[in-house]
């Protein structure tokens, strides 16, 4: 019912844009970073460091993330229609098949308006990551990778590793466990250590290099041989035998392809620290 | 391996129109099997494959002797490799909800036969006020009963729903090939997979979810059977059911109530808190209970999902005539207990002598009394005095001896338990019946009837209607020693139950008002004055 009004905004929110962004892509430099911080939406730095990921088994697995720029909450809908206006050939009747399969958008009524059961302050899901690799390139951004994701993933609200903690993870599976998520308003939920909010709770997230760290098909199979590759049956590569919420994260990650559209999986974007200019910080 | 949209209307259609385009070339393109030589697989069909009935029956006589008169099927030809066997037709499976199963193969021709199993993830009741998130195969846990026969082909399409979270695939027990499907069938939300295979070795096989982490997909309820038939099928019987055992661990213990999430650190201790039949508590008991009739020959496809427990399974009151060990050939007779290990399955034929309800457990008993791994199966029919009299009953096991034991009440759970709150009567009535069924029902039976000589019946019962005090103290402090009840005497043993105050005020007032009683109403400050 809203939807009329708000994208009647969001369209002149977009125009407005495209006159001071169209220039600037033209010109593309380190100065495009400024566009993203001249965005509404927010972003939080993260100060790097290193890690030992979920796949890992000792320190010789230690995984170091540089600083880097992150979204505090997942694309959402109006955001995602605002990139719509000005990008007609993501829209749903415009999409090239290799870019998207056939549910892209499907919660969409028609190219830029939600059908009326839809939450437009909810993570976008049901696009590709074709699709979430241009929207983040169309404002500087790009995808994070896996291992900046998990990185960033991994705080609570009071430490940067909050991994071992168990109300951490009964938070995450207690959100595995709970239907139709994805159409609960971004925000909700309390932001972690760097300030990101909901990287857990109500959608999952497409990420730069998502097949990169792969669980086949055969879970079981990923033991023998290919070390790199995380085990998800007997898991005994995996440094952390409790923290089996991130097993599915890394599962549902090796059941992707980038043409694939899922009602559970959103994104949002990141950008290098050094892309920023340190006198913007947000 | 097909990959395609989840788009349930068009998927029928897809698999007609591509099966002699895409999916038959490719069975005959692959080796599927090469590990195995020509010659072995002959003998393996010799031994394996059940030939007619007039065979089976010969065999019987003469055991091990005769073996090599089955080899030729009845026109005299040697019986082909499974392998060899060609498929006349195409079919859709029926694929049936636990307890029933599809109709027998009987002595159809082998064919290529398609399955669309849906994966569905779900909230679903554990037992009374208790429920947890399924995830299952078909709706269902256990999953839809896939049945078969040796030499079809099978074109097995998996969908995974969209409003799914997870990833998922299949693991059939009865497939020979790497990964029994795993791999093949690894597929996101929203997506279907197809993949195809032979079915090669008759029994019963168990299929299974093998997603990581793969105990936890396991222990949310990815299980069901596949039965693949013999050539001519297995000899027919009167009634045939489908029962899984499988263990659940959750956050809180066997009936906290609300929704109760998966416990990791309980299923890698294997410390469940419950283990069921049909993937709850009463699944198969009350309204839900097996039936069958005075004189016909029951089978049942018994398999154990797991994740971790082997089940020792028994039918109070009744022996298997034959058990079909590990569901495999061998035919083991007259059998009191089998076991079912975990992944694995068996069949168990007995013919129902005499009237009554004979009791399914797991008889590691605990299991059955505390944590629901009970099931029902009634019996009708006329009385049969030549085969039990019905004085001297196989009763319920009663692993307690001949003094109370006390057992341990947790005072924390008792002060938390103190009333807060006012119930109704009606609240009292639900809750006090979710009380009945998981502590009660066991030996005072569904209707509180009991079980005549050996344990005395709630419903109009003089010695109950007669003192609530009485009443109450049996229920906390247990019960022992000679009692007449309604006219009849009884001498045996009620332990003290490990009830709240609200617990048994409510299962009391439940029975007060229940089955022709005296509708006495017993509050938490009548039972906390006799504790």
């Amino acid at each position: 019912m809203m939807n009329d009004e708000d994208t009647e905004a969001t369209y002149l929110i977009a125009h407005a844009r495209k006159v001071f962004l169209l220039p600037m892509a033209m010109i593309l430099c380190l100065m495009i970073s400024s566009v993203a911080i001249g965005q509404p939406k927010e972003m939080v730095r993260i100060t790097g460091g290193s890690y030992v990921p979920l796949y890992g088994n000792s320190d010789s697995n230690l995984v170091k993330v540089r600083d880097f720029y992150m979204d505090t909450h997942p694309v959402t809908h109006t955001e995602f229609i605002e990139f719509l206006y000005d990008h007609p050939k993501w829209r749903k009747s415009k999409v090239i098949a290799l870019y998207a399969d056939d549910n892209y958008l499907a919660q969409f009524e028609t190219d830029l308006t939600l059908k009326k059961r839809e939450n437009p302050n909810a993570p976008v899901t049901n696009v590709s990551w074709f699709a979430a690799k241009a929207y983040c390139a169309s404002l500087g951004k790009r995808l994070p990778s896996v291992d900046e994701w998990e990185y960033a993933a991994m705080a609570d609200d009071k430490i940067i590793d909050a991994r071992k903690s168990e109300s951490y993870n009964r938070r995450i599976l207690s959100w595995y466990e709970t239907p139709t998520t994805y159409r609960n308003a971004v925000g909700d939920g309390r932001g972690n250590y760097w300030g990101l909010h909901d990287m857990h709770g109500l959608v999952w997230e497409w990420t730069s290099d998502y097949n990169s760290v792969l669980i086949s098909g055969e879970s079981r199979g990923d033991v023998e041989g290919r070390t790199e590759l995380f085990c998800g049956g007997a898991a005994v590569g995996a440094t952390d035998l409790m923290n089996y919420a991130a097993f599915m994260r890394y599962a549902f990650r090796g059941s992707l392809k980038s043409n694939y559209t899922i009602r559970n999986l959103g994104f949002r974007c990141a950008v290098d620290a050094d892309h920023v200019m340190t006198n913007t910080t947000p | 391996m097909t990959l395609s949209m989840w788009k349930p209307r068009q998927k029928f259609e897809w698999a007609f129109e591509n099966f002699n385009k895409v999916v038959m070339p490719r069975i005959f393109a692959r080796n599927e099997f090469p590990d195995l030589n020509r010659k072995e697989l002959m003998n393996r069909s010799k031994l394996n494959s059940f030939p007619k009935k007039a065979c089976t029956i010969l065999t019987a006589l003469a055991m091990g002797v005769s073996l090599w008169s089955c080899e030729t099927n009845t026109n005299g030809k040697e019986v082909d490799s499974p392998e060899t066997i060609e498929t006349d037709g195409l079919i859709m499976a029926e694929l049936t909800a636990p307890p029933h199963v599809p109709e027998p193969v009987g002595d159809r021709p082998a064919k290529k036969v398609l399955v669309h199993m849906e994966i569905i993830e779900e909230e679903g009741e554990m037992v009374g006020g208790v429920s947890y998130v399924y995830w299952t195969f078909g709706g269902t846990v256990p999953g839809s009963f896939i049945r078969t026969r040796v030499g079809d082909e099978v074109e097995f399409h998996l969908m995974n729903h969209p409003d799914n979270k997870l990833p998922h695939n299949i693991d059939l027990h009865a497939v020979n090939g790497p990964g029994g499907g795993a791999a093949s069938s690894f597929v996101a939300p929203g997506y279907e997979t197809a993949f195809t295979f032979k079915t090669l070795n008759p029994g019963l096989y168990v299929y299974h979810c093998a997603t990581a982490p793969v105990g936890m997909h396991i222990a949310n309820g990815m299980y069901g059977l596949i039965l693949v038939e013999p050539p001519g099928g297995l000899p027919p019987v009167d009634r045939e059911y489908y029962v899984m055992q499988g263990d659940f661990y959750t956050k809180g213990d066997f009936g906290e109530p609300g929704l109760q999430p998966f416990d990791m650190q309980k299923a890698v201790s294997e410390d469940a808190d419950y283990v069921v039949f049909n993937g709850k508590v009463g699944a198969l008991t009350g309204e839900n209970a097996l039936t069958a009739r005075v004189g016909e020959t029951v089978r049942l496809f018994v398999g154990n999902g797991g994740p971790n427990l082997v089940s020792s399974f028994h039918l109070i009151g009744e022996i298997f005539d034959r058990v079909y060990v590990d569901g495999g050939t061998t035919v083991n007779e007259n059998v009191q207990t089998t076991l079912i290990p975990a992944g694995g399955a068996a069949m168990v034929e007995f013919k129902v002598n005499a009237p009554g309800e004979y009791h399914l457990v797991d008889h590691s008993v605990f299991r059955a009394f505390n944590k629901g791994a009970l099931g029902v199966l009634n019996v009708s029919g006329e009385d049969q005095e030549g085969v039990f009299a019905g004085k001297i009953v196989e009763g319920i096991y009663l692993p307690e001896g001949g003094r109370i034991q006390e057992m341990p009440v947790d005072t924390a759970r008792l002060i938390a338990s103190r009333p807060s709150e006012v119930l109704s009567k009606d609240e009292m009535m639900e809750m006090g019946r979710n009380v009945y069924m998981q502590t009660c029902f066991a030996c005072h039976q569904s209707d509180g009837q009991g079980i005549k000589s050996v344990f005395p019946p709630l419903a109009q019962s003089d010695y109950l209607n007669a003192d609530v005090e009485r009443a109450i103290d049996a229920v906390l402090h247990g019960l022992t020693g000679e009692i007449v009840v309604n006219g009849e005497t009884y001498n045996s043993v009620m332990t003290a139950q490990t009830l709240t105050d609200r617990e048994a005020a409510n299962v009391l007032t439940y029975v007060y008002n229940s089955w022709g009683n005296n509708g006495t109403v017993v509050t938490e400050e009548m039972v906390k004055a006799r504790r």
